[in-house]
């Protein structure tokens, strides 16, 4: 009787656990999605904990206890600059559940606690625990990796080993030739630890060869894999709930890691396989430069107050340089002279989806006025002046117009097309992809050289 | 090096080579700069503020004794004498019109940069005199216009009355038209433009104009690599011809700007159709000085045809604004000045692998290096091929890829249905409906708030917990140490994810 409650009850999270995603579709109801998760994480914990099957009560709560204070300070205090490492840490945790629990699954197994199964249910349940503790340890590792990176606690550059392919290729190869041995053993430590030591590897070496900037797939690609380590963890432990949200989760990063990609015009297996470091150096030599010109931060001042309507691109670059507080003071000040002001967000804006919107929406710029690269293109004729601030390639004009460059076929905000452009930059230099940028050099683009913030806050005075 | 500006001395010239700004700009570039009394009188520009600038103030024998002569206008036969070998002078020079003075200058042992052979690359574009003044001419010609029209330009309706808007039509997009444009705009009036080159279409509706085109078959443009119109067919001038008879009695002011290079300008507006215009209305023709575009047009004068139609064929159109053009001429001199010395450091060098050097120079070091080489300027005609095709390549290659991995997932369901027991496959069965429903709900979460679906589907894969929950046992053991490690990560993971969730969500806010 208690077990049938428990399923309702797993029914009525898996369910509330779509509704919050769909939430997320406006903003208007996102917040009400997000408690619809609450409830349904909820139900799910009290029905678990509830049920018959559950004893040792104390170290649960125990457990629980300094997992909430750990992971509430965590949630309170985390910069909004910071959101990338949290959820590089988040998917981190996740993936060591995933391998810890496949390792549990798998002891249980061995130790013969519970029915005993043989045939083809031993079979699949081995190879359920052999995949869940792949994609945890895969995920773990790379999570970290990622972090690491995205904390600047290791370098961001793409890491390039001689033969990487061959290397994450051979690993893949042996892991499942050790799942063939794993299996046919009837299930056996020693494969299943050296595989998590190979796929442990793995994802430290996978996530190392990819470059700073192409962080957005990374970090999509490995929300998904946490998924799909939750749902074989749904699957081992034979629990449809895990196997619903773990899908929900890997379908929702498998389609967030493909959005990113389209937005890069790139293929995933591209992305995964490194960064455009390699191929472009060659690119750029040949390409002509040209005079740019500068303006002033008081003259960009006067150039905003005669505008009437204005668009500001940033980049990762406005992040860093923590200029989106000045940036949405201008905002509020050139709204309440009249001038009509908008956001332009690249999808692979930041180093998460969707970075540059939070940090908007953080500044108290309006939601309503942070618009999509879809929705704003066609706007760029109509304009007056466009700020693009520490973004480079998503503004790149040469990935419409030169069919030999990197990066062309990439969407772009196509900024051009304005009156005047005004890039704040720190210096020439190129973007991440490495290649050179003729929008610097158009009669229409002005360079205000120097720190975004800085810059920015100049501006404000002039105002 | 010293850098001599001497008083302009042709009649009626207002402006000058340099600005107390130039001057101070100059200094810090490296040169000293000496600047003849009252030279910048009619633009304005005092000799104390000079002074204050840091230039010398002296007169003009000690200023033709300079190294780098910069100046305006082309110098006569007096000011030839004064200047100094080795010199160079910097000033309008028109060498194809002028090949008397060129001969003169190539007998001195100086070098000569003419500012009216910039050439029209965009690198080029500070120092464009020419464009500079052209910009200026423009303005001017339209207060020339508003100033001898009886009207407004603007359309009113007063108590007094309705008063419609001006129409004005400009012939010829350059840089002067197109500054008419925004001028005659700004002052209110209803704009029309017409030019051959049809890439300037753009440009006119930019500044509000609106732009004419040729009732006339075929797809003409008189576009060039040269940055200016070419000479158009026959038929092509005929239906222009046609257009204009028609503006004419329908427009008040007419502003022409059309030049032919090293030739006299075509002539656009014939005496039939200055007469067919409204008495009062204005004529403004730039081009007077290489002979007009209108039939009427006398250079340097006002003058009013029978049926009192205004035909302005002023000369000196930037000269009327002077303290404007000096200051431009002077920003174009400083510009010009940097590219001389790249060290910063006063000496200069006439480099001709630099193109723009090499297309200003008409004498070096005694040599006449006139005509330059030519070089293709404009890059707007040959674009239009390029940007189709690269969209349509990356298609091929994945179709067959798609083909190849729906094939292998069909084989491995039904692999996975001959071989699985039933217990599995119920799983499986919520496995994939789960994956179906969350490709259409993520599919539907809008781009601004990928960030919070992260960070929810962080929170909810935290949902493993659920996992570790039912290993725990009392008894400490291996399995216990691993699934509390587990319950407290996953924690984190659920308590960490909603909350900071709900703290992003808090900040998304309409106005």
């Amino acid at each position: 009787m208690i077990q049938g409650l428990v399923t309702i009850a797993y029914i009525a999270a898996a369910i509330l656990f779509i509704l919050s995603l769909a939430g997320l579709s406006n903003q208007e109801t996102a917040k009400r999605g997000n408690i619809f998760g609450i409830v349904g994480m909820a139900i799910a914990l009290l029905a678990t904990i509830a049920s018959a099957n559950i004893q040792a009560l104390i170290y649960i709560l125990i457990a629980m206890l300094i997992g909430s204070l750990i992971g509430a300070r965590v949630a309170f205090k985390v910069e909004m600059t910071g959101m990338p490492q949290l959820v590089a840490a988040l998917h981190s945790f996740v993936g060591l559940a995933a391998v810890l629990v496949g390792y549990n699954s798998f002891l249980k197994l061995a130790g013969h606690e519970g029915e005993i199964v043989s045939g083809a249910l031993l079979t699949i349940e081995l190879t359920e625990i052999y995949l869940g503790v792949l994609i945890g340890a895969v995920t773990f590792t790379g999570s970290i990796v990622a972090f690491g990176k995205l904390h600047g606690i290791i370098k961001s550059k793409a890491l390039s080993l001689p033969g990487k392919h061959w290397i994450n290729l051979s690993a893949i190869v042996v892991s499942f030739v050790l799942m063939g041995f794993f299996i046919n053993a009837g299930g056996s430590m020693i494969f299943l630890a050296v595989m998590t030591a190979i796929s442990l590897l793995l994802g430290l070496h996978l996530v190392a060869s990819i470059g700073g900037a192409d962080m957005p797939v990374v970090i999509s690609m490995l929300n998904s894999y946490s998924g799909w380590a939750t749902a074989a963890a749904g699957f081992m432990l034979s629990n449809d709930l895990l196997i619903v949200t773990g899908a929900l989760v890997g379908s929702s990063g498998a389609i967030l890691s493909y959005i990113m990609c389209r937005a890069m015009n790139r293929s995933f297996l591209s992305v995964i396989a490194g960064g455009f470091g390699n191929k472009s150096a060659s690119a750029a030599k040949d390409e002509e430069t040209g005079e740019y010109r500068e303006m002033s931060p008081e003259d960009v001042a006067e150039q905003l107050k005669q505008s009437r309507s204005v668009i500001i691109a940033p980049g990762y670059g406005m992040a860093v340089a923590q200029a989106q507080y000045p940036v949405a003071d201008i905002t509020r000040k050139l709204r309440d002279m009249g001038i009509n002001v908008r956001f332009a967000i690249h999808p692979v804006a930041g180093r998460l989806p969707g970075h540059m919107n939070v940090l908007l929406a953080e500044a108290k710029v309006p939601y309503d006025i942070v618009l999509e690269m879809d929705e704003i293109n066609e706007e760029f004729p109509e304009t007056d002046t466009v700020l693009v601030i520490g973004a480079n390639d998503t503004v790149n004009p040469s990935a419409k117009d030169d069919p030999t460059s990197p990066i062309a076929g990439m969407p772009v905000l196509e900024v051009w097309k304005a009156q005047t452009v005004v890039v704040f930059k720190r210096s020439m230099n190129a973007g991440y992809a490495g290649v050179p940028n003729p929008l610097f050099y158009k009669d229409n683009t002005f360079m205000c050289f120097g720190d975004a913030r800085a810059t920015i806050e100049k501006i404000l005075k002039a105002m | 090096m010293r850098i001599g500006i001497p008083k302009e001395c042709v009649a009626g010239e207002t402006r000058v080579a340099a600005t107390p700004s130039s001057v101070r700009q100059l200094i810090r570039l490296g040169f000293d700069v000496s600047i003849e009394s009252g030279a910048g009188e009619k633009a304005s520009f005092t000799d104390e503020a000079y002074r204050a600038a840091g230039a010398e103030v002296s007169d003009a024998d000690i200023t033709w004794q300079s190294g780098l002569i910069y100046k305006l206008n082309p110098p006569n036969e007096e000011e030839l004498t004064k200047i100094n070998e080795g010199a160079t002078l910097v000033s309008f020079l028109y060498p194809a019109q002028n090949p008397d003075l060129v001969q003169k200058l190539s007998g001195m042992k100086i070098n000569a940069l003419a500012m009216d052979m910039v050439p029209r690359i965009s690198r080029a574009q500070s120092l464009d005199a020419l464009s500079s003044m052209a910009n200026i001419g423009g303005y001017r010609a339209v207060v020339e216009a508003a100033h001898n029209f009886g009207r407004f330009f603007t359309g009113q309706i007063t108590a007094a009355g309705k008063v419609p808007p001006a129409k004005v039509l400009i012939i010829g997009a350059g840089v002067a038209g197109l500054a008419a444009i925004g001028t005659a705009r700004s002052l209110g009036a209803i704009v029309r433009a017409f030019d051959t080159r049809l890439e300037v279409a753009e440009q006119i509706e930019s500044l509000g104009g609106e732009f004419l085109k040729l009732n006339f078959e075929g797809d003409e443009d008189g576009s060039t690599s040269g940055g200016y119109a070419k000479v158009m067919s026959d038929e092509f001038i005929k239906a222009e011809m046609a257009l204009f008879a028609d503006q004419a009695k329908e427009v008040d002011i007419i502003v022409t700007t059309a030049l032919i290079p090293g030739k006299p300008a075509p002539k656009l507006i014939t005496k039939a159709m200055a007469d067919s215009m409204k008495p009062g209305s204005v004529i403004v023709d730039m081009a007077a000085a290489t002979g007009g575009n209108c039939e009427y047009t006398v250079s340097g004068k006002l003058i009013v045809t029978n049926s009192g139609v205004k035909v302005i064929g002023y000369t000196d159109l930037p000269g009327r604004l002077p303290t404007q053009s000096s200051e431009m001429y002077a920003t174009n001199l400083v510009n010009l000045a940097k590219l001389l010395s790249k060290g910063k450091d006063g000496n200069i060098n006439i480099d001709f692998d630099d193109v723009i050097l090499r297309n200003m120079s008409v004498i070096n070091n005694g040599e006449v290096t006139f005509p330059p080489p030519s070089i293709s300027v404009s890059v707007a005609p040959a674009k239009k091929e390029t940007a189709e095709a690269p969209p349509a390549k990356r298609k091929k290659g994945t179709k067959g890829l798609e083909m190849g991995l729906g094939a292998a997932g069909i084989l491995l369901f039904t692999f996975i249905g001959l071989f699985s027991p039933q217990e599995f496959l119920a799983h499986f069965t919520v496995f994939v409906l789960a994956c179906v429903v969350g490709y259409y709900v993520v599919w539907n979460v809008t781009h601004s708030l990928h960030t919070p679906l992260m960070s929810v589907t962080n929170a909810i894969s935290g949902i493993i917990v659920v996992g570790a929950l039912v290993q725990i046992s009392p008894d400490i053991n291996a399995i216990t140490i691993l699934a509390f490690i587990g319950i407290l990560i996953a924690t984190i993971n659920v308590v960490g994810g909603f909350t900071v969730t709900q703290r992003m969500l808090k900040m998304f806010n309409k106005e």
